[in-house]
C-alpha cells in the first residue's frame, strides 16, 4: 500500500473522530449552560474551546466573550476556524477522496453523503432551537460512516491505519477533556461535595457520552475518583484511555503481523501499554492525575509521529 | 415531434415511425408512465451525487464539483452498424500507431510528401525526446477514443481522434450501471452487449505492454494529477476497478534504475504507468521544470526500456486537429487500404486558399483551434452573432495556422426525456479502444454525449452537454 494512502486513511479517520468529539463536547457544554447561570456557562464554554485547543483562534476573532451561540457556531462552522466541524468533515472527505481506491464503495458513499448533509446543514448559522438536531445529525452521520467501515472493509492494512487514526484521536480527545477538567476530579475538591461539583462531574462524563454507562456500572452513585478510573483505566468503555491503548496495540499488532516486523511505534506502544496495565487509580492520583494525563498525551503523539515515519506517510 | 427535417433521427424515421434498432426499447417505453420515469431520473441524479461521480470545473466556480447530466433514453446501435464501425476504428487505430512510430523514426510519410514536414517540425505536440525510442511492446497509443458523428443512415464520420489521454470511460460504465439499476427488466427484453468488463480488459491490455524487466504479474499504476483534476473521479474509478494503485507524482521516484512507488514497506518498482498527466508535466528534468505532478528522471528509465508509459509521450502529434485533416492519407499510407471511416471535410487555415474560403464563409462554418479541446475557443458560425464572427475573424487572421474549419454538420439526433416528453437532441459517440501487442480491443458501445439544449451542436460536458447509455445490440 502506498505511504500516501496509509496517510490518507489515517487522517480521514482522525478528522471524522475529531468532528464527532467536538460535537459531543458542544453537547455537554450546551447541557451545562442550560442548567447554570450566565457566568458558569461562559466558563463552561471557555473550557470547551480550550479542550479542543482553539481558545487562541476564538479570542483572536471574538475577544473573551464566550457567549454560547457564538462559541458553538465558531466550533461548528466558522470560516475563520480551520478546525471547525465542517472543516473537519471536509478534510475527512478530501482524504477519503484521495484514497478512494483503499475504501469500499459503501464507506466512500457514507463519507460523501455525510459531507453533503453537513455542508447543507451548516451553511447558515445554527440558532439555539436547532442546535440539538444539528449535533444529533453530526453524530448520526459519523456513526453511519463507522458502520459502513466496520461492515465492509477488509481487515487489512488500510483498516489498521484508519483504526489507528481513530484511536490516536480519541485517546487524545478524552485525555484533553480530563486535562482541562482534572481539577474537579481531585480529592481535595471532591470533599466539598457541593451540587456544583456533581454537575461538573456529570459534564465530564457527558462530554464523552459516558454518563449512562457510568451510572449503570455504579448503580447511580457518582464520585470523582470513580469517574477518573472509568475514563482512564476502564477497558470496557470505548472512549477510555485504556480502551484506546488496547485498540492501538491490536491494530499495530495487525500491521506487524502483515509486514513481518515491528517498528518504533510498537516499542513506544508497549511501554505505554505496560504503564496502563500495571496502574491503579490510587497510583495515578498519588503520582498526580495532571502529570499522568500530560504524559499520556505526549506519548500518544509520539506514537502517531512514529507511525507516520515508520510507514512512510510523507517521505 | 418537432424536428428539423434536415437531420437524421436515430429513433424515428421522417414519418415518425420507430426505426428497427429502437423497436424493442420503444415497446417497453410504451408500458411506462411519465411520472415514474421522471422519479427514476431524480433518483439517478442523487445516486450520482452520493457516489461522487462528478467532474471539476475550471475557470468560473473553480473547485466546484458538478454532475454530468444523464439522460435515461439509451442511444442504440445495431449489430450490423457496429461491425462496420469496429472495422473502421481498428483500421484507424492501426494507422495512428504506425504513424507515430514512423514520425519518431524514419518519417517515411514526410519523405513521401504525403504530410508536410512543417506540420511535424513546428508542432508543439512533437517531442524530440521520443525520436528513435521504441516503447515497450512497440505501442504508442494504448488507449484511444475515436469521436464519431452520424449524419445519415449509413454515414458515420470521425470528428476527432483522441490519442493522448481520452477520458469519459467511467461515464460509459456508470451509465450502464445506472440503467441496469433503474430498469433491470429492460435488459431482459432487449439484448445489449455488455461493457462492464472494460476495466479487466484495460488491466490485461496494460499488463501485456509491460517491459521485459517486469515479472509474471506486472505492477500497474494509474498516475493522476490529484483530487483537483477535472477527471479525478475517473482516475480513482479505473484504478479501483483494475485493482491497480492510484499514484500521484509525489509517490514515485527513480530507485535503482526503475520507477518505484513509496509504499508503507519502502519503494517498490512499477512496471506500467497508465498516466493521466499531460506530456509536459511528466518529467520535470525533461519537460516543464516546474512540474510537481510528474516524476524526475522517468524519461531516462523510459528510454532504457524499463517502464511502460501509456499512452506514450508525444502521441499528441497524431490527434492534433491539423494532422487530423491528413488522416485519410495517413490511413492509406500505412494500411494500403481506403479508409473505411470518413473524415469530416476540413480546411486548414494555414493554407492561403483555404483561409480565404474560411474567412468568406465564417457564418456557415465551425472553426476550431488546432490544439484546443473540450469545446473551448471554437466558433460555431450559424449560431454566432455578427460581432462574434467579426471578433473571431481577427483572431483567425492573426494566427491562421492555429485554426482549422469544418462545415456545420447536421449531426444525428436521439430523443432525450425532456419535461415535455421525448425531444430530439444532437449526439456524438466516443468508442474506447485498447491496443496491446495482443491486438486491438474495442468495447461495444462507448460514451454518447448529447447536447441538452434544443438545436445545439456542442456536446462537451464543460459546455452543458449530457451523456446517455450507449447500447450495441446483440445479433
Amino acid at each position: 500500500m502506498l505511504g500516501r494512502t496509509a496517510n490518507g486513511t489515517f487522517w480521514m479517520a482522525r478528522y471524522l473522530e475529531r468532528a464527532e468529539n467536538a460535537a459531543r463536547l458542544i453537547e455537554a457544554g450546551f447541557r451545562m449552560a442550560l442548567t447554570r447561570d450566565a457566568t458558569t456557562s461562559q466558563e463552561e464554554w471557555r473550557s470547551v474551546i480550550t479542550t479542543v485547543g482553539q481558545a487562541r483562534g476564538f479570542e483572536a476573532a471574538y475577544g473573551s466573550d464566550f457567549a454560547g451561540e457564538r462559541v458553538w457556531n465558531f466550533l461548528l462552522r466558522d470560516k475563520s476556524n480551520p478546525g471547525s466541524v465542517l472543516a473537519m468533515i471536509e478534510a475527512a472527505r478530501s482524504n477519503a477522496r484521495s484514497v478512494r481506491t483503499a475504501l469500499t464503495r459503501e464507506v466512500w458513499e457514507a463519507i460523501n453523503e455525510s459531507w453533503m448533509v453537513l455542508k447543507d446543514l451548516l451553511a447558515r448559522p445554527v440558532r439555539e432551537p436547532l442546535l440539538g438536531q444539528v449535533l444529533a445529525t453530526i453524530r448520526r452521520q459519523v456513526t453511519l460512516v463507522r458502520g459502513a467501515f466496520d461492515g465492509t472493509m477488509l481487515r487489512n492494512e488500510a483498516y489498521n491505519f484508519a483504526r489507528l487514526g481513530t484511536f490516536i484521536e480519541r485517546g487524545d480527545s478524552t485525555a484533553r477533556i480530563l486535562d482541562v477538567k482534572y481539577y474537579v476530579l481531585l480529592p481535595s475538591l471532591a470533599w466539598v461535595g457541593s451540587s456544583l461539583d456533581n454537575v461538573q462531574w456529570e459534564s465530564v462524563l457527558r462530554s464523552v457520552s459516558g454518563d449512562r454507562a457510568y451510572r449503570w456500572l455504579n448503580a447511580g452513585g457518582i464520585d470523582p475518583r470513580g469517574i477518573a478510573e472509568f475514563l482512564v483505566l476502564d477497558r470496557r468503555f470505548p472512549r477510555s484511555l485504556h480502551f484506546c491503548i488496547d485498540e492501538l496495540r491490536s491494530n499495530l499488532f495487525g500491521l506487524a503481523h502483515e509486514y513481518g516486523h515491528e517498528t518504533e511505534a510498537h516499542e513506544l506502544m508497549r511501554g505505554l501499554g505496560t504503564r496502563f496495565h500495571e496502574a491503579t487509580i490510587q497510583q495515578v492520583f498519588d503520582a498526580g492525575l495532571h502529570e499522568f494525563i500530560q504524559n499520556f498525551i505526549a506519548t500518544n503523539q509520539q506514537v502517531a509521529r512514529a507511525i507516520e515515519r515508520d510507514y512512510r506517510f510523507y517521505a | 415531434m418537432s424536428q428539423s427535417p434536415a437531420c437524421f433521427d436515430e429513433m424515428f424515421d421522417a414519418d415518425g415511425a420507430v426505426r428497427p434498432a429502437y423497436a424493442g426499447y420503444r415497446e417497453w417505453l410504451h408500458g411506462q408512465d411519465a411520472a415514474s420515469l421522471r422519479r427514476k431520473g431524480v433518483e439517478a441524479e442523487s445516486f450520482f451525487r452520493r457516489t461522487g461521480i462528478t467532474f471539476n470545473v475550471y475557470g468560473e466556480d473553480a473547485g466546484e464539483e458538478r454532475l454530468i447530466p444523464f439522460d435515461m433514453i439509451p442511444r442504440i446501435i445495431t449489430a450490423r452498424e457496429w461491425r462496420k464501425l469496429t472495422k473502421g476504428i481498428e483500421q484507424r487505430v492501426r494507422a495512428l500507431n504506425a504513424f507515430l512510430h514512423d514520425i519518431y523514426h524514419r518519417q517515411e510519410i514526410v519523405r513521401a510528401g504525403r504530410v508536410p514536414l512543417r506540420l511535424i517540425a513546428e508542432n508543439a505536440a512533437f517531442l524530440p525526446q521520443m525520436v528513435g525510442l521504441v516503447p515497450p511492446g512497440g505501442i504508442y497509443t494504448h488507449i484511444v477514443g475515436i469521436d464519431l458523428v452520424r449524419t445519415g443512415p449509413d454515414e458515420f464520420m470521425v470528428l476527432e481522434d483522441n490519442a493522448r489521454t481520452p477520458s469519459g470511460v467511467s461515464y460509459m460504465l456508470e451509465n450502464r450501471e445506472t440503467m441496469m439499476a433503474m430498469f433491470p427488466e429492460l435488459f431482459t427484453k432487449v439484448n445489449v452487449r455488455p461493457v462492464q468488463d472494460y476495466p479487466r480488459r484495460l488491466a490485461q491490455s496494460l499488463a501485456a505492454c509491460a517491459p521485459d524487466c517486469a515479472g509474471d504479474r506486472p505492477t500497474v499504476a494509474v498516475l493522476t494529477p490529484g483530487i483537483y483534476n477535472s477527471a479525478y473521479f475517473e482516475h480513482a474509478f479505473l484504478a479501483d476497478q483494475m485493482g491497480a494503485e492510484l499514484v500521484e507524482g509525489s509517490d514515485l521516484r527513480v530507485v535503482d534504475g526503475r520507477v518505484a512507488m513509496r509504499t508503507t514497506r519502502g519503494y517498490q518498482p512499477v512496471d506500467v504507468i497508465y498516466r493521466r498527466v499531460d506530456d509536459e508535466y511528466l518529467d520535470p528534468l525533461t519537460f516543464n521544470p516546474t512540474s510537481a505532478l510528474g516524476v524526475p528522471g522517468i524519461m531516462d528509465i523510459y528510454r532504457a526500456g524499463r517502464i511502460t508509459i501509456a499512452n506514450a509521450p508525444g502521441t499528441g502529434i497524431a490527434d492534433d486537429k491539423a494532422i487530423y485533416s491528413f488522416m485519410p492519407e495517413i490511413v492509406e499510407f500505412y494500411t494500403g487500404e481506403r479508409p473505411i471511416l470518413q473524415n469530416v471535410p476540413t480546411w486548414r487555415c494555414s493554407e492561403k486558399d483555404s483561409l480565404a474560403y474560411v474567412l468568406d464563409n465564417l457564418a456557415e462554418l465551425v472553426v476550431k483551434e488546432v490544439h484546443g479541446s473540450g469545446g473551448y475557443g471554437m466558433l460555431i458560425g450559424p449560431t454566432s452573432s455578427k460581432k462574434e464572427i467579426a471578433d473571431f475573424a481577427l483572431k483567425l487572421r492573426a494566427r491562421p495556422s492555429n485554426y482549422i474549419a469544418q462545415p456545420t454538420l447536421s449531426l444525428s439526433t436521439v430523443p432525450i426525456f425532456a419535461k415535455s416528453g421525448l425531444a430530439p437532441r444532437h449526439v456524438d459517440l466516443r468508442p474506447f479502444v485498447l491496443v496491446s501487442p495482443q491486438g486491438i480491443d474495442i468495447t461495444p458501445g462507448g460514451l454518447t454525449r448529447v447536447a441538452l439544449k434544443k438545436g445545439s451542436l456542442v456536446v462537451n460536458s464543460s459546455q452543458g452537454g449530457g451523456t446517455k447509455d450507449s447500447w450495441v445490440l446483440e445479433d
